[in-house]
C-alpha cells in the first residue's frame, strides 16, 4: 500500500506541472490586467504613466516566457508570491480562507451524509411504496434546485418569516468569526449554506444508495444470508450497506473536493469568505498570481481526495489491493 | 399600493429632511455603538495617494485626516471646503492666487502618539505630487499646477503654483490625500502605508480579516473635539448586490453608502416603513458613450453628430430613472454646480432640444449626407447591471430609430477595458466619467485630445485651446463662460463624444443612522466622525 500511495503522490508532479502551464497561459489570452482595472476601473481619471508603473511592479510588462519561468520558480523556491490585487501573499491570502471553506464543507458532507444514507437505505428497503415514492420526489427535488437558489429562498424566508413574528426581520451575519472565537454566531452563519448546498449533495448521494443498495440487495450472498435465517436489519447494515457504499464514497468525496473550491454561487449568495468567492474575485480582478495558484490547490485537493478514496475503498472491501 | 406610496413619501420626506436641514443631524447626537456598513467592492491596498476605488475608501478613510476636506455639514455644496489638520479657513491664495499659506492644528496625534506636524503635511503632499520614482500616485496629474511644497515652521505650510487655477482647491480635498506620517515615509519607505494603518482620523485600525471586514475603535485624541460619536465602525465586504440590500433589510448594516437602485430602494421601504431613511442626491457620475473617430464613419463628424441627436434625454430621464441609477439630463459639468448649463443652455445642444422628432429628422438628413444611412454601429458595453447595460439596451433603441442597426458586445469588466483602451476595435462604447470631489475644471478633461482616459481616439484643436484658457483664468464668470464653450465644441460642434445621463446617488438606511449626509459622490463625506447613532 506504502508503495501504491508514493507512486500516486509521484504522479501528482506531472499533473501539476500540466495543469501549471494550462492555467498561465490561459489566463493570459483573456484581454486585460490588474493594472488597467485597478486604476482605470473606477471611472476616475487614471494617468498612463500610472498604469505602466503598475504593470512594471508586477511584472507584467515582462515577455510572457520570463513571467513564466518566474512562476515556475516560485515552486523551487517555495514562494507562491504575492496578490497582485491586494499585495499579500498568496499563502495568507488563501490560508485565512480555506478555514472556512472546509468548515462549510465538512457541514455539508455531514448533512449529506446524515440525510442520503438513512434515506437511500429506506427507499432501497422500502423499493415501489409510498415511502419509496416521497424520497424519491425529495431527492429529485434536491437535484433539480440550485443550492444557491436555495440559499436565496432560505434568506429571504427567514427575513419575512422573522418580521412577521417579531416585527424586526432576522438574516444570518454576514461577517465570518471562527468557530472557536464565537461557536453560536459562526454556527447561525455557516448552517444556513451547509444545509442549502448539502441538501443537494444528499439528493445525488441517496440516489446513489438507493441504487447501489437494490443491486446488492440482489447479490447471491444476500440471498444465502437470507437463506441462512439472518435478521434483515443484520444482513443490510452488516452484509450489504458496506459493499453498496462504494459508489457512495465515491460521489461523496468528488462533492467534498468540489465544495471546497466551487462553491462559488451559494458563498456569494451567503456572503461567505470563502475560496469560491475569492476564486470569483481574483478572475474578474485579473489577479493571476492569486488565480493560479487557487488551481493549484483545487488540483491538489482532488488529488489527495481521490488518493484518499482509494484508500477508503480497501477498507471498504478487503479484497481490494493496490499492491 | 396607498399604503406603499405613503410609506415611500413618509421616507423621502424625511430622508430630504435629514440631507438638506440637518435638523436631525444637529439634535444632540447620542455617543456610542458600532456602525456596521456593507461595501459593494474590494480592498486593494491600504495606500490612499496610489488607490482609486471606493472599495479602499469607505473602510479605510475612517483612519486618516486630509489637509482639507467637503463640509461634512454641507456635503451637497460643491464649493464648501473646510480645514481638517489645518486651522481656520481654507486659505484664499496670495500673490494672485499662486500662493496658499495653511496654519496647522497643534492638536493633531498619530495613532500611534506622535504628534503630528507640518513637516507630515509636506512629507504627504511631496509623496502625491512629487513622488520618487517607482512610486505610484494616482492622482499626481491633479497637482500639475503646484512648483513647490514648504514648511514655514512647525505648523505652517505654504503651496506655491506656478499659475493659479481654480482646480487646486477641489484636488486638495480629495478624500484619497491621506495624511502620513514623515517617520513612517522615512523609516519603512514609501510602500509602508500599501499594507500599514497609522493616520490621524477619527477612527483607529483594530483589524482586516480579509475578503470579509474592517474593524476600527474611536480614536480617543481626535482633534475635532467631541468626535467621533461612534465607539467602532465595522465595514463588512459585501459584493453582491442582493446580499447588501438584505443586509440593511436584517439589520446585519445599517447603510450601504455608494448607493442603490430604485427598485431596492422601494423594496427596502415597503418592507420597513419608517425605520427606513432615503437620501438622494444627483451624483458627480456620467454614463457616456464614446465613437470610435479613428473607425469610418464614426471619424464624420455628422455620423457622430446624429448618434447624439438621436438620443431623448429628456424621454430617458423620465423612464430610466424608475430603473437605473440615472437621471438628471446635463452638459459636462456637475448639473449642481454653478458652472453647470442650466436648461435653457442646455436646450442648444445638439441632442437635447425637447422635440426628438426634429432632432431625429436631422440626423437622418446628416447620415444621408454622409452617406452612412443604415450602417452597423459595433457598441461595446460593460457587463455590469447598474447602469451599464440598462442604459445601453436604451441607447440601442435610440440609435435604431435612425435606421442604426446595433450590435452589441458586453463584456466583463477587464475585457471591456481592455477593448476600450488597448484594442479600440469598437465603433461606439460606453465610457463613463466619475469624479469624487467636483472640481469641473479638471473633470471635464476627459474631452481633451490628450487625455489619457479619452477613448476617442480624437478631439478637437478648438476644444483644446478653450481648455488652456480655462485652466489659466481666476475668474469665475470667465471660467463658466469657457466652459459653455467647450461643452458646445466637445458635444454638439465636434461631437468628440457624449454624455448619456447623470447618475443619481440613492442611499437607504436605517433610521437610527444620523449624522451622516448624503454627498454627490460615493467617495466623499466618509470619514464618519459625525455619525451616530439614535437606538
Amino acid at each position: 500500500m506504502s508503495k501504491y500511495i508514493a507512486k500516486r503522490l509521484l504522479m501528482m508532479i506531472p499533473t501539476l506541472i500540466g495543469s501549471a502551464i494550462f492555467v498561465f497561459f490561459l489566463l493570459r489570452l483573456i484581454p486585460g490586467d490588474v493594472c488597467e482595472l485597478r486604476l482605470a476601473g473606477t471611472g476616475l481619471y487614471a494617468d498612463p504613466a500610472e498604469i505602466a508603473l503598475c504593470q512594471k511592479n508586477l511584472g507584467l510588462d515582462q515577455p510572457l516566457f520570463v513571467q513564466f519561468l518566474d512562476f515556475l520558480w516560485g515552486y523551487v523556491v517555495f514562494d507562491l508570491g504575492d496578490s497582485m490585487w491586494t499585495g499579500f501573499p498568496v499563502v495568507h491570502e488563501i490560508s485565512i480562507r480555506f478555514e472556512l471553506s472546509l468548515q462549510v464543507a465538512i457541514m455539508a458532507t455531514a448533512v449529506a451524509i446524515m440525510i442520503a444514507i438513512p434515506l437511500g437505505i429506506i427507499s432501497a428497503v422500502k423499493q415501489d411504496t409510498w415511502i419509496d415514492y416521497i424520497v424519491r420526489a425529495f431527492s429529485i427535488a434536491g437535484i433539480a434546485m440550485p443550492s444557491f437558489w436555495l440559499g436565496i429562498l432560505i434568506i429571504l424566508g427567514m427575513l419575512i418569516i422573522t418580521q412577521a413574528m417579531w416585527g424586526e426581520p432576522w438574516m444570518p451575519p454576514i461577517d465570518y468569526v471562527p468557530i472557536w472565537e464565537d461557536p453560536v454566531r459562526n454556527l447561525s452563519q455557516l448552517i444556513w449554506p451547509a444545509v442549502a448546498t448539502g441538501y443537494r449533495y444528499s439528493a445525488v448521494a441517496t440516489r446513489m444508495t438507493r441504487s447501489a443498495l437494490l443491486e446488492v440487495l440482489r447479490e447471491d450472498y444476500v440471498r444465502t444470508a437470507r437463506a441462512k435465517g439472518l435478521m434483515e436489519k443484520v444482513i443490510i447494515n452488516r452484509h450489504a450497506l458496506k459493499n453498496a457504499l462504494l459508489p457512495v464514497v465515491t460521489i461523496i468525496a468528488i462533492e467534498f473536493a468540489f465544495l471546497m473550491g466551487g462553491l462559488v454561487v451559494t458563498e456569494q449568495v451567503f456572503n461567505l469568505n470563502g475560496l469560491g468567492k475569492l476564486f470569483v474575485e481574483s478572475v474578474g480582478a485579473q489577479d493571476f498570481n492569486m488565480t493560479q495558484q487557487l488551481v493549484k490547490l483545487v488540483v491538489v485537493i482532488f488529488i489527495f481526495t481521490n488518493l484518499f478514496v482509494d484508500i477508503f475503498y480497501a477498507w471498504l472491501d478487503p479484497r481490494i489491493r493496490y499492491s | 399600493m396607498k399604503n406603499f406610496t405613503a410609506k415611500l413619501a413618509i421616507s423621502a420626506v424625511i430622508g430630504a429632511g435629514v440631507a438638506l436641514s440637518g435638523a436631525f443631524a444637529d439634535a444632540a447626537p447620542k455617543r456610542g455603538g458600532t456602525l456596521n456598513y456593507v461595501v459593494g467592492s474590494k480592498i486593494p491596498s491600504y495606500d490612499g495617494h496610489k488607490e482609486t476605488t471606493f472599495g479602499m475608501i469607505h473602510p479605510i478613510r475612517p483612519f486618516y485626516s486630509t489637509l482639507i476636506r467637503v463640509n461634512p455639514d454641507n456635503p451637497a455644496d460643491p464649493s464648501d471646503f473646510v480645514c481638517d489638520v489645518c486651522e481656520g479657513d481654507v486659505p484664499k491664495g496670495e500673490e494672485g492666487g499662486t500662493k496658499f499659506t495653511f496654519k496647522i492644528r497643534k492638536d493633531v496625534k498619530f495613532h500611534d502618539g506622535t504628534q503630528m506636524t507640518a513637516h507630515d503635511v509636506k512629507a504627504t503632499m511631496d509623496k502625491i505630487i512629487f513622488p520618487p520614482k517607482g512610486i505610484p500616485s494616482a492622482r499626481k496629474a491633479f497637482f500639475k499646477a503646484v512648483e513647490s511644497v514648504n514648511v514655514d515652521n512647525d505648523y505652517q505650510l505654504t503651496m506655491k503654483l506656478k499659475f493659479p487655477t481654480g482646480s487646486f482647491i477641489p484636488a486638495l480635498a480629495l478624500p484619497f490625500n491621506f495624511i502620513y506620517a514623515k517617520k513612517d515615509l522615512d523609516a519603512h519607505g514609501y510602500t509602508w502605508h500599501t499594507k500599514n494603518i497609522n493616520g490621524t482620523g477619527p477612527f483607529k485600525f483594530v483589524q482586516h480579516q480579509k475578503g470579509s471586514f474592517v474593524e476600527g475603535v474611536r480614536n480617543p485624541t481626535y482633534h475635532h473635539k467631541g468626535r467621533p460619536y461612534l465607539d467602532g465602525i465595522k465595514a463588512i465586504s459585501a459584493p453582491k448586490l442582493a446580499v447588501r440590500v438584505n443586509a440593511i433589510r436584517g439589520d446585519r448594516a445599517a447603510i450601504e453608502f455608494r448607493g442603490f437602485p430604485p427598485k431596492h430602494r422601494d423594496d427596502l421601504v415597503k418592507a420597513l416603513g419608517k425605520k427606513i431613511t432615503v437620501q438622494e442626491s444627483d451624483w458627480n457620475c456620467v454614463l457616456m458613450a464614446t465613437p470610435n473617430h479613428k473607425r469610418k464613419p464614426f471619424d464624420d463628424v455628422r455620423v457622430r453628430k446624429a448618434l447624439t441627436l438621436a438620443i431623448d434625454r429628456w424621454g430617458g430621464s423620465k423612464y430610466l430613472s424608475r430603473i437605473a441609477i440615472v437621471k438628471t439630463v446635463g452638459g459636462v459639468v456637475y448639473p449642481q454646480h454653478s458652472f453647470a448649463a442650466n436648461e435653457s443652455e442646455l436646450l442648444k445642444l445638439a441632442g437635447y432640444s425637447k422635440d426628438i422628432k426634429a432632432s431625429r429628422a436631422e440626423a437622418m438628413k446628416l447620415l444621408k449626407d454622409a452617406g452612412a444611412v443604415g450602417k452597423t454601429i459595433d457598441f461595446s458595453n460593460r457587463g455590469v447591471d447598474q447602469p451599464y447595460k440598462i442604459v445601453g439596451t436604451w441607447l440601442i433603441d435610440q440609435w435604431k430609430k435612425v435606421g442604426f442597426k446595433v450590435k452589441q458586445r458586453v463584456q466583463p469588466s477587464p475585457q471591456f477595458y481592455a477593448t476600450l483602451r488597448k484594442k479600440k476595435d469598437f465603433d461606439v462604447s460606453i465610457d463613463f466619467n466619475c469624479q469624487s470631489v467636483i472640481n469641473p475644471i479638471a473633470d471635464i478633461t476627459k474631452f481633451l485630445t490628450s487625455a489619457g482616459n479619452n477613448y476617442s481616439q480624437g478631439g478637437d484643436a478648438k476644444a483644446d485651446a478653450l481648455y488652456e484658457k480655462l485652466l489659466r483664468s481666476g475668474d469665475a464668470k470667465e471660467q463658466r463662460a469657457l466652459i459653455r464653450q467647450y461643452e458646445k465644441r466637445v458635444l454638439d460642434d465636434a461631437s468628440v463624444a457624449f454624455i448619456t445621463l447623470w447618475w443619481y446617488k440613492i442611499n437607504p438606511h436605517r433610521s437610527y443612522v444620523k449624522g451622516w449626509k448624503i454627498a454627490p459622490s460615493h467617495y466623499l463625506n466618509q470619514h464618519l466622525d459625525n455619525v451616530w447613532l439614535d437606538k
